[in-house]
């Protein structure tokens, strides 16, 4: 079966690989984010994500179900945190097990990749010197086709506005 | 009919709130929609003119028709992960 989820609380990685694994399988991968303590140079403090979060739970349980179409294997399971992190926490954890490690490696790849594209999740980043700023995004594409956005135009200008502008 | 419009991010604090009910003709299409928050003014009006959007929580176009009590989210450019 796999699994996966939307929380708030921590995210305790061993749990998460515990989840995977079967008798037949001979690799397991995992995949963790976590929060750095720069971007582009800048010294950041910490992380605030944002989400929505009933969407977000059916988005990350269908990708899931995806990526074990793909690998042949359920034995997947995927949470992504929401809320306050600090630097070095565990925001997305992905685990995998198949039979072969190169599968187990392509699930995970494909997990993170499409959590990319389209988990409406959004992050700021809160930045030493007390500035914070939400990080620019991807333009989600619409899963089955369809990108969505009519004219093609790029949805982008309030996306990375400051925080009290 | 009346449709509920979620806000998240960016945009929600632009404009200052992360929900509004907005009331329709029959067949109004996302875009109907689009328009008629954009005509508000203040932060609407810097809405995209076509915003990524979710309805009742699937990725919808500008041409999808909504139906009364439809949840509507605006979507900014995704950042998870």
């Amino acid at each position: 079966m796999t699994w996966s989820d939307i929380t708030i609380d921590p995210i305790d990685p061993s749990a998460i690989v515990e989840r995977v694994g079967a008798p037949e399988d001979g690799a397991v991968a995992l995949f963790l984010g976590t929060v750095r303590n720069r971007n582009e140079g800048r010294p950041v403090g910490g992380m605030e994500y944002e989400g929505y979060a009933e969407m977000a739970r059916e988005q990350l349980a269908a990708i899931v179900s995806e990526a074990a179409a793909r690998a042949g294997s359920d034995r997947i399971a995927a949470v992504h945190r929401l809320g306050e992190l600090a630097v070095g926490e565990v925001s997305v954890a992905i685990a995998v097990s198949t039979p072969h490690r190169a599968e187990a490696f392509e699930a995970a790849r494909h997990v993170i990749e499409e959590i990319k594209k389209r988990l409406p999740v959004w992050k700021r980043e809160r930045y030493l010197d007390g500035e914070s700023e939400w990080l620019e995004g991807q333009v989600p594409v619409a899963a089955g086709g369809g990108d969505g956005y009519g004219d093609g135009s790029v949805p982008n200008r309030l996306s990375a506005g400051r925080a009290g502008e | 009919m009346e449709v509920t419009v979620l806000l998240f991010a960016a945009h929600r604090e632009r404009i200052g709130r992360a929900n509004t009910v907005v009331s329709l003709p029959e067949r109004a299409t996302v875009g109907t929609l689009l328009s008629e928050l954009r005509s508000r003014g203040g932060g609407w009006a810097d809405l995209p003119s076509a915003p990524a959007v979710a309805v009742n929580r699937s990725y919808a176009n500008v041409d999808s028709e909504l139906s009364d009590g439809d949840e509507v989210a605006l979507i900014p450019p995704v950042a998870g992960g």
